[in-house]
């Protein structure tokens, strides 16, 4: 629908790709897609340089991978974990890297597409998030004794637990990898759809005739969200890694 | 009367997609409205508790941001409602 002479393209336009490699199957290949891929070697170049020669006096890349490996140390693990974390800090700082170069996806000019503003990947996450937490609670308290924990918190009165046992059989293995995806999926697309429309103002304005004096309103607002859609990226990949080592700590310790 | 029917069959699509605008715009609308308060309130007892003693900001600030993402998660799940029934 056309307001002041300006069309806001269609929502298939702006997240929905065409596969450009194996297109029907369904090994289809698309900008998402090679997003994702992207990711993975932003993330794997980085730990591998500087792994590759380890100075005493890190520089460069070696120091962002210190700087990063620590704060997932000191401020996800200790705090969320606690003891008993530290083999998880592999799995959560290669997480934390994944989610947000998917995430940076969205302001690196003429890419401008975060690959978790499409379902898929936000909710591959929360699936492996939850197995691995599942399989966490299983090998550290044995099978009976996690369900038990899980289901039946202890410390309650009896009758309760008609009441308890189906809410937490719900939230625990349901709401949680749901609203984990959801989280990060929304707030991409959220931000995907807002910088999409002040850039489509920003064009319309550009093209008008004696309109065209208000251009600088929503260019400014552009760039100003922009460097908000940085930090919502950020925190969006830090969320999702201390829920995840959240979740992973619950089934480590269990209540008493 | 075949006509007046399409012109009926007309109107009410326009009817539906009326209403589907509407009732999107409400839900999102009508969504942030808790989850707003929500965090204002959460971010503001933070803060009062980061003022009142500085040595425990980093606990207030891990666990300020684990509550901002349980209550954000209401406003979001009302913006999945908007985008499917807006585009779906």
């Amino acid at each position: 629908m056309p307001t002041l002479a300006l069309e806001f393209p269609p929502i298939e336009n702006i997240v929905e790709w065409p596969a450009f490699l194996f297109e029907g199957t369904p090994f289809a290949f698309n900008k998402i897609a090679l997003g994702y891929l992207i990711a993975v070697v932003a993330t794997l170049a980085i730990f591998m340089l500087a792994g590759r020669r380890r100075a005493l006096v890190p520089k460069g890349v070696q120091n962002v991978a210190e700087a990063s490996v620590e704060f997932v140390q000191k401020g996800i693990i200790e705090q969320a974990i606690g003891h008993g974390g530290t083999p998880f800090a592999p799995f959560l700082t290669a997480l934390f890297f994944f989610v947000l170069f998917n995430n940076m996806l969205e302001v690196v000019p003429g890419w401008q597409m975060p690959g978790n503003a499409r379902m898929a990947m936000p909710i591959f996450l929360g699936v492996l998030v939850l197995l691995l937490f599942v399989a966490v609670g299983v090998r550290s308290q044995g099978p009976g004794t996690y369900l038990k924990n899980s289901l039946f918190p202890p410390g309650l009165p009896k009758g309760l637990y008609v009441l308890v046992t189906p809410i937490e059989l719900i939230s625990t293995f349901l709401v949680r990898p749901f609203s984990l995806a959801v989280r990060l999926f929304a707030n991409m697309l959220a931000g995907h759809i807002l910088l999409i429309s002040f850039a489509v103002l920003s064009a319309a304005l550009w093209v008008a005739s004696w309109q065209a004096i208000f251009l600088p309103l929503p260019f400014a607002m552009l760039v100003a969200l922009t460097g908000f859609e940085i930090l919502v990226a950020l925190l969006q990949a830090y969320i999702f890694t201390i829920l995840t080592a959240v979740y992973i700590g619950g089934a480590l310790h269990p209540e008493h | 009367m075949i006509e007046l029917l399409a012109q009926a069959a007309a109107s009410g699509e326009d009817a539906i997609a009326a209403s589907e605008a509407l009732s999107s715009g409400f839900a999102y609308g009508l969504a942030a409205i808790g989850p707003g308060i929500g965090i204002g309130y959460l971010v503001g007892q933070a803060v009062t508790a980061m003022a009142r003693q500085p040595e425990a900001a980093g606990m207030v600030r891990t666990t300020m941001f684990l509550g901002i993402a349980f209550t954000e998660a209401l406003a979001l799940i009302g913006f999945v409602v908007f985008i499917l029934l807006k585009f779906a």
